[in-house]
């Protein structure tokens, strides 16, 4: 029998997580610091519009590009927080998460053999979904001294003649980092100089700790070369509605759109029915979770400061990005044997590239009374591992 | 400063002053003063515990007692309201809009000593005119929280 596979599928790593969730979801006691989504149930007046449409019996396709309440909303909503002007006809298209526009910005943008620039540490999807587009991956290794911003030089060295997108992933899952609005407009000049254009998934936008969000689109001459990429699954705690959006140039949305059409046809319609009143009616309940985010962020950094452990001031989504570099182990080793012998855990930063060498992944999605119990076990752990150390 | 510390404490009085001042970001010291004066000011009024007793062996009974009352000339609800709210028993006593003036909850240990309580001292006061007794058979949920069940993480233990 032939192979029936396609050598480029095979050819992509496995998520560096998989190996870890394995020997977790055997340990009845663990406690896990290593969830990407939020710990809140959906709101429950969202939930209850999602019901109300079923009631309704809104059970058919939407248009392909997105029920026209929901992108009228997600253009006001735009509107209102980041001062964005998106026209909802044709701008504006409406995914299965962020997760598919991130496919299919990055396939209706690639031709064969450009080159797609991605910051890394970063989400898992951009590298294989780069490959799949046929574009050539090029990563960019953020720096610890630089609190993991892209700076302007990192970008201006990577780009060659073949440079066609920058993959602009801020807030930053997993360490963090933010953009701010003069980070922004360094890293525009290179990209306007160069004539290269813009993914920016800004799924985590909403959880920004010192001042509002600012996205790339905003700054002058972008957004005609960004596609901006948002969703519900962080700010509104919807991750299991898989719901998201683009926003961009026309041009680019409408080729987006034709592979969303044959490939989904449309998200799904309950989801996009309760998304609409998430955004009419959600900023409060936005607001409300973003401030519990922030507590416990407080009181992260604060513990770590505490027991010694390196870590800059992450200012974005629900993670924190400690070093663990005077340990003498890789990220894989410590997490490892963290789980093993203080049965917590956490994500190693190698998961999210090369460069997460050295650094976990913790995340803050976790109520305070059980982030107290698993820093307990942290700093017990740490102690061992300096006395270790020194014996 | 007030809001975010009266919304933590609402949730959780038994947060300690170094913690709560860790997750406001703002010092100890600030903290501290701020719950001391709105404790002086009467904004603070108690720190009280949200018992499930029907999880216990003490059998209590809860009900809500609607009364409507004669306002008395230059008292108005004042008066009448204080004549019940001295009573121990009597757990709380609102004046409220509507079909009538004061709603009266009241815990006893038994049907019988509730009843007892009405008939006996709430009807009998000069300027109650009427009284509707409705005891509580189960609570769902009290002070923002939920009583019935016990909410699990269902969420996969480690995800990207």
């Amino acid at each position: 029998m032939r192979n029936p596979l396609a050598d480029q599928v095979v050819a992509l790593k496995p998520s560096g997580i998989r190996k870890f969730f394995d020997i977790v979801s055997e340990m009845e006691n663990a406690i896990s610091l290593g969830v990407g989504e939020p710990d809140f149930e959906t709101p429950w007046f969202i939930r209850d519009e999602g019901i109300y449409s079923l009631e309704r019996g809104r059970t058919f396709y939407t248009s392909n590009a997105g029920l026209k309440e929901l992108k009228i909303e997600i253009c006001n909503y735009l509107k209102r927080r980041m001062n964005l002007e998106y026209h909802y006809n044709n701008e504006v298209l409406v995914t299965v998460g962020g997760s598919e526009a991130i496919d299919i910005g990055l396939r209706a943008m690639i031709n064969p053999g450009e080159e797609v620039l991605i910051p890394q540490p970063s989400y898992v999807s951009y590298e294989p979904c780069a490959i799949l587009a046929g574009a050539k991956p090029v990563i960019i290794e953020l720096k610890h001294e630089n609190q993991f911003r892209l700076t302007a030089q990192e970008l201006e060295d990577a780009i060659t003649e073949k440079t066609k997108v920058l993959i602009l992933p801020f807030p930053n899952n997993p360490t963090g980092a933010i953009m701010e609005r003069k980070d922004l407009e360094a890293i525009a000049e290179v990209i306007k100089k160069h004539d290269i254009f813009v993914i920016s998934d800004e799924i985590y936008s909403e959880l920004s700790y010192n001042g509002n969000h600012v996205s790339i689109a905003n700054i002058e001459g972008m957004k005609e070369r960004t596609v901006l990429i948002n969703g519900f699954s962080k700010a509104y705690a919807m991750t299991g509605w898989r719901l998201g959006y683009a926003c961009g140039p026309k041009a680019i949305i409408e080729q987006m759109i034709k592979i969303h059409q044959f490939a989904i046809m449309c998200a799904p319609t309950t989801s996009q029915y309760a998304a609409v009143e998430a955004l009419k009616n959600g900023d409060e309940e936005v607001a409300k979770m973003r401030d519990a985010y922030n507590q416990r962020r407080r009181y992260l950094i604060h513990a770590f400061q505490e027991m010694g452990l390196e870590c800059f001031e992450p200012f974005g989504a629900f993670y924190i990005f400690p070093c663990i570099k005077e340990f003498g182990m890789t990220s894989d080793e410590f997490a490892t044997r963290f789980l093993e012998e203080e049965e917590v855990a956490v994500v190693p930063g190698t998961a999210f590239g090369d460069c997460g060498e050295g650094f976990l992944r913790i995340s803050y999605a976790y109520s305070l009374e059980n982030l107290k119990i698993a820093i307990g076990r942290l700093e017990r752990f740490i102690t061992k591992l300096r006395e270790e150390q020194k014996g | 400063m007030r809001e975010q510390i009266l919304s933590i404490i609402e949730k959780n009085s038994r947060i300690d002053i170094k913690e709560l001042a860790v997750i406001l970001g703002m010092p100890e010291i600030d903290v501290a003063n701020e719950l001391k004066k709105m404790e002086e000011e009467g904004v603070i009024c108690g720190y009280h515990t949200l018992v499930d007793w029907e999880k216990t062996s003490i059998e209590k009974v809860t009900a809500l007692i609607e009364v409507r009352v004669t306002p008395q000339r230059g008292q108005g609800f004042d008066n009448i309201a204080e004549r019940i709210y001295k009573y121990p028993e009597v757990h709380a006593v609102y004046l409220i809009s509507g079909g009538y003036d004061l709603l009266v909850t009241l815990e006893g240990k038994s049907l019988k000593e509730v009843s007892n309580f009405v008939s006996d001292k709430l009807s009998t006061l000069e300027s109650v005119l009427s009284t509707a007794t409705h005891f509580i058979l189960k609570k769902y949920k009290d002070h923002g929280t939920i009583l019935a069940t016990k909410t699990t993480d269902e969420r996969m233990k480690i995800t990207p």
